[in-house]
């Protein structure tokens, strides 16, 4: 299979995902449309996009040609996203920081301990010093008042 | 003529107070950072800096923002000349001769002519975006709402033929952009769309979690695990004078350069990328040394180094004269006038005289700024080179979760650009271009609206887009458009898009 018949695919599947998620939208008319009418028209382009894709696409890379050796540190990353979307709130900039940056430098990239120990503690205290305070942006505190 | 004169001095009078100059002359060094740092593009540091810009007056932010952009432009330079990395996008063809001529010992010549070339072209092209916006904006306030629809709808081709790549697949992530941007309450009826009881996506998805999402989180994702990086040559300073034969032979590539940027960068797409491509195409074609191309001919950078600084600037035109982008970049800078509460369109120039021509007067100060900083003190920005990666990617992850986070103080904007740098990683692996998705978000709630007015007003009929004149001037530039892209599907022939991806491939 190759990449863009997979991207084909996908893009069709999506089409499809989209005029079913506008069944609950009116449509409106030609002299009215409504909100349902261009998210509709764009899933049927889109839909006939992934299905050129599908069919013309024989000739693209295959999917097992792909390398992923950033593979590790691009899920450990995404973990980390995901982490810091939940916690920012919740622990507070500061110490989400210290946590998502400790396991960066000191799990994922195995650096000495002091060296994390600097890094974390001044990047995540230093940057909320500079935004917050500086240049007056706010960022959250959690419940422990970092 | 004596209109503009007395315009520019209101601007020069607003930039050079001390505020404004200070925020160019930091826009303009952190935009050479940005640049000579691979990794971190004009757009993922346009996006992280806007929440500072929060506190600033919309002149001091936009001025600040808008010296990202086109320090970003000289400072990819060095990184392609001294090490064969382009800083940024549109530093590839630079890697080509650049680095040719480092490994010659010409670092420092090609870093010059890089910058000085880079300073032409900029000063020239804010004179082309002086004398070209106003106009433009006095003739867009002929524009209604099919207009608007044809423009967009043509806008939107361009962008799918001209971003490279297979063009089918542009036009996909254009319209995968622009159901992102139709996330969140239909302004018409007051209906939730896509938005799954989250009240955080009433308001939308926002273009800064998608762009840093897309740019800087994708780019981090596929590059956190690669090797070491290799050894950064260092130039002296007195080794920076170019010789008069290589002065000589660079004064044309930066006139061609010049031209050719500024008028592609009014095209939407990625125009500072394509300028650069087509400057290096058009110099090996004129050189009557052709075989010196790749192997250290100073042509080779002048052109592309001259074209992507004015191509930055012609990029500015139809979004400060139309309110309508022509990238991701200029997208961004449009949020930014938006969170300050302007709206941009055709009257942005006649009711915000103090805001476009101070950034105008910004950029000529900024421009010269920018050569200071880059021929003396390029020793000191290639030593960002020596951070090493395993370093400067958390440090660049924390500032997108400050700079997404910090826009409207929601983590669900987190999310959102977690979400996107997951998508941009498997598009990039997928072979799909992402600059056309920011661009749809953006464009999507003007794209609907115009064409549900349209329809409107022409009680259903669609012939409405080309019973108005200008509108369907722009519907047959959009045919022209999709016949160029059909062409090499029926010739069988390699057009230049193709060769274009194939050069960033290579390099």
């Amino acid at each position: 299979m190759t990449i863009d018949r997979i991207g084909g695919i996908a893009l069709f599947l999506l089409a499809g995902y989209v005029a079913f998620e506008t069944r609950v939208l009116p449509l409106g008319n030609h002299q009215i449309p409504g909100p349902g009418y261009l998210p509709l028209l764009l899933a049927v382009v889109l839909g006939f996009l992934g299905v050129f894709l599908i069919a013309t696409k024989k000739n693209a890379p295959s999917f097992r040609s792909l390398k992923w050796p950033e593979g590790i540190h691009a899920l450990a990353l995404v973990a980390c996203c995901f982490f810091a979307t939940f916690a920012i709130e919740v622990l507070g900039y500061r110490v989400t920081m210290l946590i998502v940056l400790g396991f960066l430098f000191g799990v994922l990239e195995r650096m000495k301990i002091w060296w994390v120990l600097g890094l974390t503690l001044g990047l995540s205290f230093g940057s909320y010093y500079v935004f917050n305070n500086v240049l007056m942006v706010i960022l959250p505190r959690g419940g422990l008042g970092f | 003529m004596a209109e503009t004169l007395q315009n520019l001095l209101l601007g020069f009078s607003t930039a050079l107070t001390a505020h404004n100059f200070f925020y160019a002359f930091m826009g303009c060094l952190i935009g050479t950072m940005v640049g000579v740092l691979p990794g971190v593009g004009p757009l993922a540091g346009i996006s992280l800096l806007l929440p500072s810009t929060f506190g600033l007056d919309p002149t001091g932010g936009l001025i600040l923002l808008a010296g990202v952009f086109y320090g970003a432009m000289y400072g990819g330079s060095t990184t392609s000349i001294l090490m064969r990395i382009p800083g940024e996008a549109a530093s590839v063809m630079t890697c080509i001769d650049g680095y040719a001529m480092a490994l010659k010992g010409r670092a420092g010549p090609a870093l010059a002519i890089a910058a000085i070339g880079s300073y032409v072209a900029g000063t020239i092209s804010v004179v082309g975006l002086m004398f070209l916006a106003p106009p433009l904006a006095r003739f867009a306030l002929r524009f209604g709402p099919p207009e608007y629809f044809s423009l967009l709808a043509l806008g939107l081709l361009v962008l799918g033929y001209m971003t490279g790549g297979s063009m089918i697949k542009n036009l996909a992530m254009i319209i995968l952009g622009l159901l992102f941007g139709m996330i969140g309450i239909d302004h018409m009826s007051g209906y939730f769309r896509f938005s799954y009881g989250i009240v955080a996506l009433g308001d939308g998805i926002g273009v800064v979690p998608v762009a840093v999402g897309l740019f800087g989180i994708a780019e981090i994702l596929a590059t956190a695990g690669n090797p070491l990086r290799p050894d950064v040559l260092k130039p002296k300073l007195k080794d920076l004078l170019p010789s008069r034969q290589e002065f000589r032979d660079s004064i044309f590539p930066i006139g061609r350069g010049t031209i050719l940027g500024f008028l592609i960068g009014i095209i939407p797409g990625s125009a500072h990328i394509i300028s650069t491509f087509m400057s290096y195409a058009v110099e090996r074609r004129v050189s009557k040394h052709p075989e010196k191309f790749g192997h250290g001919a100073i042509e080779g950078v002048a052109g592309p180094e001259s074209a992507n600084n004015a191509a930055s600037c012609g990029a500015l035109v139809p979004m400060l004269a139309l309110g309508v982008p022509t990238g991701p970049v200029p997208a961004v800078l449009l949020a930014a006038l938006m969170i300050h509460g302007i709206n941009p369109g055709p009257l942005f120039i006649k009711e915000q005289p103090t805001i476009f021509w101070g950034l105008v007067a910004s950029m000529y100060l900024g421009n010269f700024m920018l050569l200071l900083l880059n021929l003396p003190l390029v020793g000191i920005f290639i030593n960002f080179l020596r951070i090493p990666y395993r370093i400067l990617y958390p440090i660049i992850l924390m500032f997108c979760i400050i700079g997404v986070y910090a826009v409207n103080t929601s983590f669900v904007d987190v999310g959102i650009m977690s979400v996107m740098g997951v998508l941009g990683y498997l598009l990039r692996k997928f072979d799909f271009e992402t600059a056309p998705v920011v661009l749809g978000v953006v464009l999507a709630p003007i794209i609907e609206m115009s064409l549900r007015q349209s329809l409107a007003m022409s009680n259903g009929a669609y012939i409405i887009f080309i019973q108005r004149p200008i509108s369907a001037v722009f519907l047959g530039a959009s045919l022209v458009m999709i016949f160029l892209a059909v062409k090499p599907l029926v010739w069988k022939r390699k057009d230049w898009r193709e060769r274009l991806a194939e050069a960033e491939k290579k390099s």
